[in-house]
This record gives C-alpha cells, sequence and structure tokens, in this order.
C-alpha cells in the first residue's frame, strides 16, 4: 500500500489527498479542535456541529466554512441536533444547565435550568420540540416543551444501561421503570406523552431495551448475571422469552437488524445468538474461537511496516521524532489459515470482565454483521447473514476503539486508536494512513448520513474524510 | 508296562525266600558254633539231609532221590541243585544289586525332597512374613481410609454448611437491598417533595419565544378521544406491521407452491414417461389397478390445481398428493435401481446363455488350433534335433549354448522356487518351534493346575489337623513338580525318575497295575518293610486317590524310617 500525499487541491481548500491500491481516492480535510469528542452532522446532512470548551462551531459540511458561532456558559458535556436539524442542544450536566441554539435565528435562545436537582442526562425527543431531562440519580425524567414551555414529569426511571429507547418513527417512547422492586415498562406515545402502556416485565434486574427498527416489537433484557431476553409487542403482549444457559454471566450487547428481521444477541460466552422474527427462536450462534479455521472465511491481518529506517536506530529515531513514530505504513495480508487470534484472559475477580461479544453492528441492508469479543479486542468479526457463516476477521495490531458501517453500502470504517483508518468491504480490506501533521489518533468515528464523508475524531482534534463516489461508484 | 512286570519279579522272589534267611541264619549259626566246619565226616547224613531239607525249602528238586540210598550223592542231582542254587544266588544278587540301585536312588530322592522341604518350609516362613506384613500394610490402609472417609465426611458437612450459609446469605442480600431500594425510593421521594416544596425558582425554562411544532399543528388536549386515537393508531401500526409480514410470508409461501408444483408436473412428466415403457410388465405384475390409481389422481390433480391454491383442504390435498407422489418416484427409483442390477446380472446370465453354443464352438475351433500349432512346434523341435545333430560344430555348440542358457535360465527359476520353498519351510520350522514352546507352556500351566487342583482335593479331603495339613501338601506337590525338572539331574536314576513321574500321571485314568498295588497295599500292609518303592508310590497315588489318609500317613512315616534304615544297611 502506498500512500500518495498530494499537493492541497484548489478546490476544496487544506486538504489532503489519498490514494490508496484499491484506486480510491481518499481525500482528508485539515484538522480542526473539538472537545469531549463532541461532533456532530445534523441529521439532513448539511451541517457538522463542534463543541469547542464553552463554544459551539456550526459549518457547512461541503466547504467546511463557519455558519454560526455559539457561546454556551460553561463547557459543553453533552451536544444533539434535533430531528428537523433546526436546533442544536448543548447539555452542561455539572451545572444542571441545558441550552438550545436555533439555526434558522440565531438571535433565538433557550436555557433550562434543572437546578439542584442535577442532571445526568439530556436529549431531545424525536419530534425536536422536545427536551428530555433526566436528574440526578434518576429522580425522575423531565420534558420540557419549546412549544409551550411546559414541563412534566416521569417518576421512577431505571439508572440502567439503556432506559430509554425512541421508535425509529419517533412515534413511541419506551422506558424503564423500577417500582416496589419490581421492572415495568411504560410506552408512551410522543405526540402528547400519552402513556398508552404500562406493564411489568419477567426481568430480576432489568438492563435494557431497544424497539425493532418497525417499532413493533420491543426486546427486553436483564442485567448480565441472567441470561433473559424478553420480547414484548407494542400493546404490551410478551411475545416470547429467550434464554440460552443459566448461571453464568448472560446478555452483554443486543441488536436488531435494519430489517427487524433478526435479534443478534452478544453474550460473555463469546457467542453471539441470532433470533428470528417469527418464531423468535434461535436461528444459529456465532462462535468467537480463538482458532479460526473456517476455510470459507477471509483472515486480514495488518502487517506494519516502519519506511526506511535502519533497525539499530530505531528506538532512539521514534523518542526523538515524534511525529514519525506514528508514520509506520501498514497494509493488510491475507492469513492462510488456520489463523490463531491473541486472546487476553480476563481476570476473574474484576467485576464485568473484558470478555464476551460488547458491540454488534448490523450493515444498513442487514446483510453483514459485525461482532467485536472483549478479550479478543485486535479483532473485528464480519458474519455474512445470508450464508449464516464468518466472513472476515481483521486482525489489527492495535486494540479496535470503534466500528461503523456505511448507512448506504456494505462498508464498514474501524479506527484503533492510531493515525490509521481502515476500511472493509466485501471486496477487500484497506488501512489509510491519515495524512496529518502532529500525529493525529483516530480515537472514535462517524459515517456521514450519505456515506460520502466520514467524521474522524482524535483526542482533541477532529478531521473528516471524503471518499471519492465517482471512482466507488465504478 | 516293562516296570510293573519288573516288580512282580522282584516281589516273587523276594516272597519265595522270605521266611529262609531267618532259619538258615539260626541253623548255620548253630553248626558253626558246635563244630566250626559245616560239613565234616561225621555229620554228612545230618548235612545231607538238612541240605536237601533246606533245597526243598527252597522249592528245589532234592540232590539225591531218597535218603535210603545211601550217602553217595547223586552227581547229577547235587550239580542240577547247585546250579539252581547257584542260579538262585545270582538273581538273589542282581536283585540286591537293583534294590541297591533303587535304595540309593530312593535316597536321593528323600534327600532332594528334604532339601525341598526344608526351602518351601522357607519359603513358608518367607510368605508368611510377607503376609503379616501386607496385612499390617492393609491394616494401616484401612486405617487411613477410615479417616479419609472421616475427612470426606467432614467436608461434605463443611460444604454442606458454607452452601447453607450462602444460601442464607444470598436471601440476606436479597432482602437488604429491597429494603435498600425502598429505602433508597423513600429518599428519593421525599428529595422531590422537598425539591418541589421548595418552589426552586432555579428550575425553569427560560425560552425567547415559543416555537411552533414541527408539523405545524397545534398542540392537542389530552381527551378520552385522543386516547382512543393512540390506541387506534398503535394497532393500527400493529396491524399494518403484521400485514406486510403476513404478505411477505404469503410471497414466500408462494414461492414455495411454485416450487413444489414445478417439482409436482416434474415427477408426474417423469411417472407418466415411464409408465408407457413399465405397461408392458404391469400386465405380469398384477398392478394394473395401480396404474388406472395413479391416472386419476393425476387428472384430479392437474383440474384442481388452480382452486388449490389458498383453501386449507386443497393445500392438505396437494402436500398429500406430492406426498404420495414423491412415495411413487421413491419406489419408481428403487424398482429402476433393483431392476438395472437384475439387469446387469441377467445381461451377464443371457450373453451367457445365447451364444453358449458359439461359444462352445469358438473353442472348440480354438482347442483345434492350439493343437495343431503344438503339433507344428514339435516337428520343428525334431527337424531341429535333426539338424543340429549331423551339422558342423559351431552350430551345434552355438546350439547347446542356447540350451545350456535356456537351461541355466531354467534352472535358475527352480533355485528361485527352491529358495522360496526354503524360507517357507524355514517360516514353518519357527512356527513348529514356537507351537511346540506353547505347548510346553502350557504343559506346565496345566501341570501347575492339576497339581493345586490335586492339593486342593486333598485338603477337602484329608481330616487331618489344620497345622500337618498345609506342609505335606506343600511337599507332596514339590515333589510332583520337582521330579519333573530335576529329571535331568542325575543320568543314572533318571529313568526311575521318569517312571516315577509319569506313573501318577497315567495311573489315575487306567492303569489297572496301580489299583491292583493299592488292593495288595490294603490287603497287606506289613508289606511296607519289604516293598518301599511301591509303598512311595502308592503313597502318592493314595494320598489322594482313597480316603483313608491316616494308614497312608502312618505308613509313610515308616516308609521314611525303613528306607533310612535300609539305606544304612546297604551302606555298611
Amino acid at each position: 500500500m502506498t500512500n500518495h500525499t498530494a499537493p492541497v487541491s484548489p478546490v476544496s481548500h487544506h486538504r489532503h489527498i489519498t490514494r490508496n491500491s484499491c484506486d480510491c481516492k481518499m481525500n482528508f480535510s485539515e484538522v480542526f479542535k473539538q472537545t469531549n469528542q463532541l461532533c456532530k452532522v445534523s441529521p439532513d446532512g448539511k451541517y457538522l456541529a463542534t463543541c469547542v470548551q464553552y463554544r459551539l462551531v456550526v459549518r457547512d459540511v461541503s466547504t467546511l466554512q463557519i455558519l454560526q458561532l455559539y457561546t454556551c456558559l460553561d463547557q459543553v458535556s453533552h451536544m444533539e441536533w434535533s430531528s428537523d436539524s433546526l436546533f442544536i442542544l448543548c447539555a452542561m450536566y455539572n451545572r444542571g444547565l441545558v441550552q438550545v441554539w436555533s439555526l434558522e435565528q440565531p438571535d433565538w435562545h433557550c436555557k433550562i435550568d434543572e437546578g439542584s436537582i442535577g442532571l445526568v442526562s439530556s436529549r431531545w425527543s424525536p419530534d425536536g420540540r422536545h427536551i428530555l431531562n433526566t436528574t440526578e440519580f434518576h429522580l425522575r425524567v423531565t420534558v420540557w416543551s419549546l412549544c409551550t414551555k411546559a414541563v412534566s414529569y416521569i417518576k421512577y426511571p431505571k439508572a440502567c444501561q439503556k432506559g430509554i429507547d425512541f421508535s425509529r418513527d419517533g412515534r413511541y417512547m419506551a422506558l424503564a421503570e423500577r417500582r416496589d422492586c419490581k421492572d415495568y415498562v411504560c410506552v408512551f406515545v410522543c405526540d402528547d406523552w400519552h402513556l398508552l402502556r404500562h406493564f411489568e416485565t419477567e426481568t430480576q434486574d432489568l438492563a435494557g431495551l431497544e424497539w425493532s427498527p418497525n417499532g413493533c416489537v420491543l426486546a427486553v433484557w436483564d442485567s448480565c448475571l441472567e441470561y433473559k431476553v424478553l420480547l414484548y409487542s407494542l400493546d404490551g403482549r410478551l411475545l416470547s422469552t429467550y434464554s440460552a444457559y443459566e448461571w453464568s454471566l448472560g446478555v452483554k450487547s443486543v441488536s436488531w437488524s435494519p430489517s427487524s428481521q433478526f435479534l443478534a444477541i452478544g453474550s460473555y460466552d463469546e457467542k453471539v445468538r441470532i433470533l428470528n422474527h417469527i418464531t423468535w427462536k434461535k436461528i444459529t450462534q456465532f462462535e468467537h474461537p480463538a482458532i479460526i479455521d473456517n476455510t470459507k472465511a477471509t483472515v486480514y491481518k495488518e502487517a506494519e511496516k516502519r519506511p526506511g529506517v535502519g533497525s539499530d536506530e530505531m528506538p532512539l529515531h521514534n523518542i526523538t521524532m515524534g511525529a514519525t513514530l506514528f508514520n509506520t505504513q501498514s497494509k493488510y495480508e491475507i492469513c492462510p489459515l488456520p489463523v490463531q487470534i491473541p486472546v487476553v484472559k480476563p481476570d476473574p475477580d474484576r467485576a464485568s470482565p473484558k470478555i464476551g461479544i460488547s458491540v454488534l453492528a448490523f450493515s444498513s441492508d442487514s446483510r453483514y454483521l459485525a461482532t467485536k469479543n472483549d478479550n479478543m479486542a485486535t479483532a473485528v468479526w464480519v458474519w455474512d447473514m445470508q450464508k449464516m457463516s464468518l466472513e472476515a476477521v481483521l486482525e489489527q495490531t492495535s486494540a479496535v476503539r470503534c466500528f461503523q458501517w456505511d448507512p448506504l453500502r456494505p462498508r464498514l470504517a474501524l479506527c484503533a486508536g492510531n493515525t490509521k483508518l481502515y476500511l472493509w468491504s466485501p471486496g477487500g480490506c484497506v488501512s489509510v494512513q491519515v495524512p496529518t501533521e502532529g500525529g493525529f489518533q483516530v480515537q472514535s468515528l462517524n459515517w456521514h448520513c450519505s456515506g460520502d464523508s466520514l467524521i474522524l475524531l482524535g483526542k482533541e482534534q477532529l478531521c473528516l474524510c471524503y471518499m471519492d463516489t465517482d471512482q466507488e461508484d465504478k | 508296562m516293562p516296570e510293573s512286570s519288573t516288580v512282580k519279579d522282584v516281589l516273587s522272589s523276594s516272597v519265595e525266600c522270605r521266611t529262609s534267611p531267618l532259619r538258615r541264619f539260626s541253623l548255620s549259626a548253630l553248626h558253626r558254633n558246635s563244630l566250626g566246619v559245616f560239613c565234616s565226616e561225621d555229620n554228612v547224613q545230618e548235612c545231607l539231609s538238612h541240605i536237601s531239607q533246606e533245597v526243598s525249602s527252597f522249592g528245589l528238586r532234592p540232590a539225591w532221590t531218597e535218603p535210603g540210598s545211601g550217602s553217595e550223592l547223586n552227581i547229577v542231582a547235587a550239580l542240577n541243585c547247585m546250579y539252581d542254587l547257584i542260579q538262585l544266588h545270582r538273581r538273589g544278587l542282581r536283585t540286591l544289586e537293583n534294590m541297591e540301585v533303587e535304595q540309593l536312588k530312593s535316597n536321593s530322592n528323600v534327600d532332594f525332597l528334604q532339601l525341598s522341604t526344608t526351602r518351601l518350609k522357607e519359603q513358608l516362613e518367607i510368605s508368611k512374613r510377607e503376609n503379616t506384613g501386607l496385612l499390617e500394610r492393609e491394616r494401616q490402609l484401612q486405617l487411613k481410609v477410615k479417616s479419609l472417609q472421616n475427612c470426606l465426611k467432614n467436608e461434605k458437612e463443611e460444604v454442606q454448611k458454607l452452601q447453607n450459609v450462602i444460601a442464607s446469605r444470598a436471601s440476606q442480600y436479597n432482602h437488604e437491598m429491597k429494603r435498600k431500594e425502598r429505602e433508597f425510593n423513600k429518599l428519593k421521594e421525599r428529595l422531590n417533595q422537598l425539591l418541589v416544596d421548595k418552589k426552586e425558582k432555579k428550575q425553569a425554562i427560560d425560552v425567547l419565544n415559543n416555537i411552533g411544532r414541527a408539523d405545524g399543528k397545534r398542540s392537542l388536549w389530552k381527551t378520552e378521544k385522543m386516547e382512543a386515537k393512540h390506541e387506534g393508531e398503535m394497532y393500527k401500526t400493529l396491524l399494518s406491521d403484521y400485514d406486510t409480514r403476513q404478505r411477505e410470508l404469503q410471497l414466500e409461501n408462494a414461492e414455495l407452491r411454485k416450487v413444489l408444483q414445478q417439482m409436482k408436473k416434474d415427477m408426474v412428466s417423469i411417472l407418466s414417461s415411464r409408465k408407457p415403457a413399465a405397461k408392458g410388465d404391469k400386465h405380469e405384475h398384477g398392478g394394473t389397478q395401480a396404474a388406472s390409481e395413479e391416472e386419476d389422481d393425476e387428472a384430479f390433480d392437474s383440474s384442481k390445481e388452480s382452486v388449490e391454491l389458498y383453501c386449507v383442504h386443497a393445500r392438505e390435498k396437494l402436500t398429500n398428493s406430492i406426498r404420495l407422489q414423491w412415495r411413487r418416484l421413491k419406489s419408481h427409483v428403487e424398482r429402476l435401481d433393483s431392476q438395472v442390477s437384475s439387469a446387469q446380472t441377467g445381461e451377464s446370465k443371457s450373453t451367457d446363455a445365447v451364444p453358449r453354443e458359439t461359444h462352445e464352438e469358438e473353442m472348440d475351433r480354438l482347442k483345434l488350433e492350439i493343437q495343431q500349432c503344438k503339433d507344428f512346434i514339435q516337428a520343428q523341435q525334431q527337424l531341429l534335433q535333426q539338424l543340429s545333430s549331423p551339422c558342423d560344430e559351431e552350430t551345434a555348440s552355438l546350439l547347446s549354448d542356447c540350451y545350456m542358457l535356456q537351461e541355466k535360465e531354467r534352472l535358475g527359476d527352480e533355485w528361485k522356487t527352491l529358495e522360496e520353498q526354503r524360507k517357507i519351510f524355514e517360516r514353518e520350522r519357527r512356527n513348529f518351534t514356537e507351537a511346540a514352546i506353547r505347548l510346553s507352556h502350557e504343559r506346565k500351566a496345566f501341570e501347575e493346575d492339576r497339581a493345586t487342583w490335586l492339593k486342593h482335593q486333598f485338603l477337602n479331603l484329608s481330616p487331618f489337623s489344620d497345622s500337618k495339613k498345609p506342609s505335606l501338601s506343600k511337599s507332596k506337590s514339590a515333589f510332583l513338580i520337582s521330579a519333573e525338572t530335576d529329571s535331568s539331574a542325575a543320568v543314572a536314576p533318571e529313568k526311575f525318575i521318569k517312571h516315577r513321574s509319569e506313573s501318577p500321571r497315567c495311573v489315575p485314568l487306567t492303569s489297572p497295575s496301580t489299583a491292583d498295588l493299592y488292593r495288595t497295599l490294603c490287603l497287606i500292609p506289613e508289606d511296607s518293610s519289604t516293598k518301599p518303592k511301591r509303598k512311595t508310590e502308592h503313597v502318592e497315588e493314595s494320598s489322594v486317590f482313597c480316603g483313608n489318609a491316616p494308614v497312608r500317613h502312618k505308613r509313610w512315616d515308616g516308609i521314611q524310617d525303613r528306607t533310612l534304615s535300609q539305606e544304612k544297611n546297604s551302606s555298611i
């Protein structure tokens, strides 16, 4: 793999152009500052909002020119676009404050003060006109209306992994509730916060809930002490209960396929179980063995190469020249099977051990499933949902931080806390050096909703990566 | 049996001369004491009478016809008598010699037995010691086991206790947690109340101006109607979801049905194409009604195909018909398979049967041809020989060389085959030796088994005290074994030992002599003094085969004494 750092292109200012072996051109933007990794593209894909300390900067995605600049009262801890891309919410949790900014009317302002009751979480309702604030100790959820200034309270919200979920169409909200030492689920109509259903769940200690993408089925799972997944219909009927085993740490992650056809459950036993949407029974299970001998799978192993420096002077050189330390080139090699994936044994005495499937992500077409097993931190597994088999394994040189599917294509982007961006698609795998000065380490990434660009987030910086769509389409 | 005859011989002679030596001894002593010489001028008559008496007591003819004929000796008779006496003497000597040898042998045997007895005693001692050691160890181990069992029990109790502790703790913990949660909730409630009561001005929303709803509508009051509407909407979404799902399923079903139909059609076509071909043999099979049934079914299916799509009943029919046809297809395929296999065999048969005659003809023809060729070759050879004899030396040598070469080759071939045969023989011989070794091993094992069995039998039978039993049985069994093993120890007594060792082996089965011997032994127990050798045999046999052990035992002891004394005598 050769990365050509081309001169700055005249059209898009301050951009580096990179070509990779796939002959798909990638342009990288200049690096911008950000704090707390607060950087979000508006749902319509036009604007990019970033927080720098107490300032909120809104840029045009295509030109990266600053459109608006807002000043908040304190350092922002959470930032979110409203669903109609007209408002931006900035929450300052340590001051119990939420400020809302309008893109259309820069003068318009709104400030919500939760006061001494405190604030731990703030979010938009799907309609973009209400703000849901969860107070400290999960005392209650306050719903503020921007239309009427009205405030309503929802009591007994449960403090758990994922206690609130909105259906994809934004009509319903499911909320986990804890009363009298029992778990309940409330289903609200988001239009007028009318309580549609309220039912007790058969859980010991509910850990999370998630709507199916079509909004008709609610998956509820128990805490890791017990493997239990419950499926409720929108009207509160229990459709099915699934438990794979007992007496051992159970569910670690749950994910619906975009088609609502599959429910993937990752657990502490290093397996992913796939349930179907008709009988809610297990179709198959994906194991994550340390030795891969499945002949149908392709194993891509990242191989690092340090350019042009003699091995004896390496250490000194690296210490003195920090920037070049990160400029090692790498490429993927296809490993002949069987392959041994490095495994880290978790400490059994510590709580929430680093083992099991922590991340599950379906591609937008529900064709592929990407998973990560916590005790094999350097590997990402891609499964083919049509063949119900392992498609590829990406073995990185360092631990994988984050991966995300292209919202339109079956293309997976991942980062591993180094200066490189990795992409997988059914056709192959590439590793791209982010050509920026000062050792930009990619900690996290987000796809633009068009799938044409990626936002790469470093510790205090961000950078955009543009995929050359013409080339891609070819 | 040569042995028994010699024994009898010895026996008879010894019986004959049993009583005489004592008397003779006393008489001769008397005579010697008074005169110094046996016969003098004075006592010729007495001597004569005495001698004749003695001679007659030996069962010989007297040396002289009658006492009345004076002192003249009938020389012929006297010579005969002397000759007889000498013969008698010789025989006696021979017997003595035999007896001595026998004596020696039995002495050595006794020595050996004693030796082996001591050895066995030692062994017994050792094994007893070992036994006690083992017993001690066993006791210790049992103690250990007991202690371990106790430990295990304790551990189990401990585990039970711990489990109880855990369970109680878990319940306690759950209880505590619930209590804490309740408390926590109470606190939350209280905090909430306080915050509400405080009417904090800080908790507020500050909006420049209210914004409209995203959909542009005004918000609605919460009314019953709204509730109903929400319910309705919810059900609508659910319904639509079910609708889409049903449609999907229908689509899938339709596709599957299409596949099914296609399959069915294929099957039907296959089956129908088969039918005309199979019709011929159908008549033979008598399956005409099946065929008509099939046709009916097919007619029904094809006519109803369009109707049966969405009806449950029809669906059942469809699946049933498919199943039926599938079964039919299966049987058809099976039949085809069997046909193919039978055809294969039939083919071979038919090809064999039809042109058999032609084959035979061909064969005959070929045979004839071969014969002709052979004749031709023979004629050629003859011609060649005729040619070779008168032709010059060179060609002769050439020819001979040729022959030589041929001969060499032939010899080489023969050599090879012989070599192979030799190898085979070698292998066979090895096998034989191995078999022989195995046989001997087996025999040995059998012997041992038998010995133990005998011992066992004896132990069961013998009413002796326990202290005597083991030693006796041991010594005996040891004798049996040792007699065999030590057969090569001495060359001279080998024969005897062999006899000895073999006799117990064959005796128990059929030998009448042993039975006889036993009978005589039982009848004349006093014989023991004169027949030590026979006694020993009897000891062996009677100990096993007759029940009167006490008698035998006593006798055995007596024999030992006897033999010992005899040994002394012979040595003197």
